[in-house]
């Protein structure tokens, strides 16, 4: 899986998955993180090793009743938001 | 391209839809934040709707529910296990930068749902329907969307219950889909799942191409491997089942003409633009392979197959409308307009269980929905006056007033100015004379018209109606006219 020669997340890879979570990434930071992709991804394989165990029976039907709960107040909701206006989270542009 | 060379009358519209529709719901489908509208921003917040690190969502039975009854309405198999994804997208209405959604193992598959158009009875077939959370609400500040000098964003309608009902490529036209989007909303409604009067509670993905009419089969099918030929664009944006009407309508004659013209049709995504009344092409999105759908872990799957049996769902509309011809003995024509919504069709069996069917029939069907329909109004508008728009029909059955001022002159008035009927009976004067005063006017008309009386003896037919004209104008027009030439008779004979 960790073949020197073809990595398992080649740098096109890093620059597509950044591009949909809107990260901009340049090139050596591209390389690099496709060689922390490879060193991960040979730090996973040691489950493999792990012995197979029996499952856990699955849970099913976790639901609850439709009835309102308290959430937030609206200061609370926004504490942590770096700008608000009118009680709105406030961002950059998006298109 | 085998579109691209023929004809354009040669050609045949495929049309198919992705519809997302709201959930009547009282609290959001993975939390207990309320999902009635709110007059401040982010005022029905909590960490789960707000994405905050370590919440965990909790599925609502209330969604669940209404789902396995829209499954049972529209004749669909709800599997024996159902699970939920996440969808990956980065967008601020999206806090988690993923979307709660089903992808694999949908609550409903196979389903169908018939309607008619243009008098004719259409079958379409629905691929899948399944639950879903809505995204927030954002603001583009300061421009349009391409020009904003920032982004406001409100959470409220974050995690509010959709439902995605995915259609088979069964439409032929633009008219095939308001019928059918409307057939739905009513099923919708009747099933107390869906209120088409919230803000946002219907909206609609369109998939259109233009296929070589010989390939459409006999039965009305296309055959998959021509539709994978077909480029097809899909119109987001539509948010009405009159605006998918114009929107496809559009979209149809757009890439008819590019065929004409000789040019290709893109496959590409276009936003229909309501106030423009045009198609728009979109910069091009996500492949679904960059949405990494994935199990959402922290949602154990849903096992509610038998739920199908437990839940019962009311009579739907196409069943009502038979019932109402046969119980009420109804033309078709009236026993649809009746079941159009259920809150007519209710108010209707309310008024017909009162008085009489057949002037409930008149007074609701007619009356009602005429003058509603020439004023541009629903009946949603007055669901609160039933109570006075019931008065007045009792005010008719009763033989208070007649039907024609009923008709002509208090309902009108009713629905102009708001007030009740028997305000604009009392104030117009339209209350029938009473007895007394007929039997008045009856007496003193003999005893001024000698004349008129002596014709009648000799036989001759006018005078009655010159005496009954006399009572009439002595009672302003308010005495019943029969009732009038009846006692005009016997006080004359006796």
């Amino acid at each position: 899986m960790s073949d020197d020669s073809e990595p398992a997340v080649d740098p096109e890879a890093v620059s597509h998955v950044a591009g949909l979570a809107r990260v901009d990434l340049d090139g050596d930071e591209r390389e690099r993180f496709a060689e922390q992709f490879a060193d991960i991804l040979a730090a996973f394989e040691a489950l493999d090793e792990v012995p197979e165990t029996d499952q856990e029976a699955q849970l099913a039907n976790v639901m609850r009743p439709d009835e309102v709960r308290e959430g937030l107040s609206q200061a609370a909701a926004l504490r942590n938001a770096p700008e608000t206006e009118d009680g709105f989270f406030k961002g950059p542009p998006v298109s | 391209m085998t579109a691209q060379a023929a004809e354009t009358e040669d050609l045949a519209t495929v049309i198919g839809l992705e519809v997302h529709v709201q959930l009547e719901t009282d609290t959001k489908i993975f939390c207990g934040c309320s999902t009635e509208p709110a007059e401040e921003p982010n005022a029905n917040t909590c960490p789960v709707c707000l994405g905050l690190p370590g919440a965990l969502p909790v599925v609502n039975e209330g969604a669940v529910e209404a789902a396995v009854r829209v499954g049972k309405a529209i004749d669909a198999d709800i599997p024996e296990e159902t699970t939920f994804h996440r969808k990956n997208y980065y967008y601020p209405d999206l806090p988690k930068n993923f979307q709660i959604t089903q992808y694999d193992a949908p609550i409903c598959a196979d389903g169908e749902l018939e309607f008619s158009v243009g008098g004719e009875r259409r079958t379409v077939g629905i691929r899948r329907a399944h639950l879903e959370e809505d995204p927030g609400s954002l603001q583009h500040k300061g421009g349009s969307i391409d020009t904003a000098d920032y982004t406001l964003v409100d959470y409220n309608r974050a995690g509010t219950p959709l439902m995605e009902i995915v259609t088979r490529p069964d439409f032929r036209s633009a008219d095939e889909v308001r019928a059918f989007l409307a057939k739905l909303e009513e099923v919708l409604e009747y099933l107390g799942v869906f209120d088409s009067s919230r803000d946002g509670s219907l909206r609609v993905d369109a998939n259109l191409s233009l296929v070589d009419a010989d390939d459409v089969a006999a039965d009305g099918t296309v055959d998959e491997a021509v539709l994978e030929a077909a480029n097809r664009t899909e119109v987001k944006n539509i948010s009405s089942h009159r605006g998918a009407e114009k929107a496809l309508a559009y979209e149809e004659t757009r890439q008819k003409n590019a065929i004409e013209r000789g040019r290709a049709v893109e496959q590409e995504t276009r936003h229909w633009d309501e106030s423009k009344g045009v198609t728009l092409s979109m910069r091009s999105k996500e492949e679904e392979k960059d949405y990494r759908y994935f199990r959402e872990a922290d949602l154990p799957p849903l096992r509610v197959a038998d739920w199908r049996e437990r839940l019962a769902i009311p009579e739907l509309p196409d069943a009502r409308r038979e019932r109402f011809q046969a119980e009420y003995g109804l033309s078709e024509e009236a026993a649809s307009k009746l079941t159009s919504t259920k809150q007519v069709a209710d108010f209707f069996e309310d008024v017909a269980e009162a008085f009489d069917p057949d002037l409930a029939a008149t007074w609701v069907a007619d009356e009602l929905l005429g003058e509603l329909n020439y004023r541009d109004m629903a009946v949603t508008d007055v669901a609160d006056r039933f109570d006075e728009i019931e008065r007045l029909v009792e005010l008719v059955a009763t033989d208070e007033i007649t039907a024609k001022n009923a008709r002509e002159t208090v309902l009108r008035s009713m629905l102009d100015d708001g007030e009740g009927p028997d305000e604009i009976v009392e104030e117009a004067g339209l209350g029938k004379t009473s007895g007394d005063e007929v039997q008045q006017a009856v007496e003193a008309a003999i005893e001024e018209n000698p004349d008129a009386v002596a014709d009648y003896h000799d036989g001759e037919d006018g005078a009655i109606n010159f005496l009954v004209g006399q009572v009439m104008g002595k009672t302003g027009g308010s005495a019943d006219p029969g009732d009038v030439n009846q006692l005009l008779r016997e006080e004359l004979e006796g």
